[in-house]
């Protein structure tokens, strides 16, 4: 465990996980919030639009990081489409250890698009809870909507905020599929590590250290969760 | 009414943004392959791509997902719905208390389980085998499981099943001839979203076996630069075709208990 801990490796492991969370994390919750005042309005096609929406929720991350690997290969749709309209007249490379901050964009497009839904489910749960009279009330009152945000409904979705956050972390912590299938071991993160090490090293003890480095991550966050969780209870 | 027409715009690019990896994966999967790299939307198409998908390993591993997946329906609802039962039909002290451990084994990471499961596994004999696969997927479907299915029991009327004691009807009676329909569509939820857990997971899948690979164990195996895997990109396409194909009809059918399966509370 220690020898684990004290490895150059991990801390070039730790530093890749906490940059793909603070890349991904932020705007899977901005994307999460939109789409929450969208779907609480009345419009055409909304069913619709919800639905399509959602979807990634059952889609696995593997097929999600080869849906984006045949977006961003170098005769994918986007490069295709860049050429033909004359934008570019060579491939953008996404793929390959020379590639490796386009490798690390190509992770957070695939993760923003299959895991939004969960930030998002999340928000508009806590957001239909909220009482309508409190923001019709703001309205009233002459609020602009940067400030209805800041001073009302902020405040009042801040424990499915923080729960959504905590889930997104917990889950992100997990990410495995989409950081080897699209980057390789280029961009090596927690879960992928304990994959390789166990998998190709076979490696046992050193791959239990890196689980259980997970394991208490995720202990620590779960912590922090539940009590977060026992006070929103109370407040209701 | 401008207004609505902007959120319908809006929502309209949400929807693309959604949809046009899904649509291009699927028609790159079905489209011949050098036509494919000629042109941004293709113009012949086949069923080449998945027949070589499918003779390279894919149909087994096909099979071998929907049997443990299968196994994992079994495992944890035989283990998850009696206990869900409980939870959402009788007080007893602790009962909140056992709600929040089991909410909280919801974010239990796989890993943790999966790498020490697999050295056991090797001696018990249950390394690459499907029910060690199932069991795995069974631990981490299991929280989930037992709390929708206990807010299902919740939500079925204890009137109802007053009424037919009333009439006469056995205990057990009354659970399999008013309670059990009345909670069906739930459970059919329940177990679609089982499903899918067990459908999706690639970590445990690619850990636990080395021959008996899962639809996603396989796919990580070929697809994966840097531990062997270099598959074309047919074989890329038809892969990701596949797995995506049950969210379709799943979602469908799921979209009232979004909360209860993917929601904290």
């Amino acid at each position: 465990m220690l020898e684990v801990l004290l490895s150059r490796r991990f801390l070039e492991v730790l530093t890749n996980t906490l940059l793909l969370l603070a890349a991904i994390i932020p705007s899977q919750f901005l994307l999460a919030l939109a789409a929450t005042f969208l779907f609480t309005e009345r419009f055409r096609g909304r069913e619709v639009a919800l639905y399509l929406f959602v979807l990634p929720l059952a889609i696995s991350d593997v097929a999600a990081a080869l849906l984006w690997y045949t977006m961003l290969s170098p005769k994918g749709f986007l490069n295709k489409l860049l050429m033909e309209l004359g934008v570019i007249s060579r491939p953008i490379q996404f793929f390959g250890y020379a590639f490796r901050h386009m490798e690390f964009l190509a992770i957070v497009l695939c993760e923003v698009w299959r895991a939004t839904a969960i930030v998002f489910v999340n928000l508009y749960a806590g957001y239909q809870m909220i009482d309508r009279e409190l923001i019709e009330a703001s309205e009233v009152f002459g609020l602009s909507f940067p400030q209805r945000l800041r001073y009302v409904i902020l405040p009042l979705l801040k424990p499915s905020i923080e729960s959504a956050l905590l889930i997104r972390t917990l889950f992100a912590l997990q990410m495995f599929a989409p950081i080897l299938m699209l980057a390789g071991l280029d961009i090596p993160v927690l879960a992928t590590e304990t994959f390789y090490v166990f998998g190709q090293l076979f490696d046992a003890p050193r791959a239990s250290a890196w689980a259980l480095f997970i394991g208490m991550f995720t202990l620590a966050v779960s912590a922090v969760y539940v009590r977060l969780l026992r006070t929103s209870r109370v407040v209701r | 009414m401008l207004r609505s027409l902007l959120l319908t715009v809006v929502a309209a690019l949400l929807s693309l943004w959604i949809l046009l990896p899904l649509t291009y994966t699927f028609i790159a999967a079905l489209a011949d392959v050098k036509n494919y790299y000629e042109r941004l939307v293709p113009t012949e198409y086949t069923l080449e791509n998945f027949a070589v998908f499918f003779r390279l390993g894919a149909f087994d591993a096909l099979l071998r997902s929907v049997a443990v997946a299968a196994l994992t329906i079994v495992i944890s609802f035989a283990l998850g719905v009696p206990a869900g039962y409980v939870l959402g039909r009788l007080a007893f002290r602790g009962r909140d208390a056992l709600r929040l451990a089991i909410l909280s084994a919801r974010m239990f990471p796989v890993m943790i389980m999966a790498v020490p499961l697999a050295v056991l596994f090797i001696d018990i004999g249950l390394y690459d085998t499907l029910l060690g696969i199932a069991l795995v997927h069974a631990a981490l479907a299991l929280p989930f499981v037992v709390i929708i299915t206990s807010s299902i029991f919740l939500s079925v009327p204890r009137e109802m099943e007053e009424a037919g004691m009333v009439f006469g009807l056995s205990g057990w009676q009354v659970f399999t001839k008013i309670t059990m329909p009345l909670a069906a569509p739930g459970l059919t939820a329940a177990a679609m979203f089982t499903f899918v857990i067990s459908w999706n997971e690639a970590f445990a899948a690619a850990i636990l076996a080395s021959r008996e690979r899962t639809l996603p164990a396989l796919t990580v195996a070929t697809t994966v630069a840097g531990i062997g895997g270099a598959a074309p990109d047919p074989y890329r396409f038809a892969a990701a075709a596949i797995l995506s194909l049950p969210a379709f009809l799943i979602m469908a059918y799921m979209r009232k208990h979004l909360t209860a399966m993917w929601g904290v509370r």
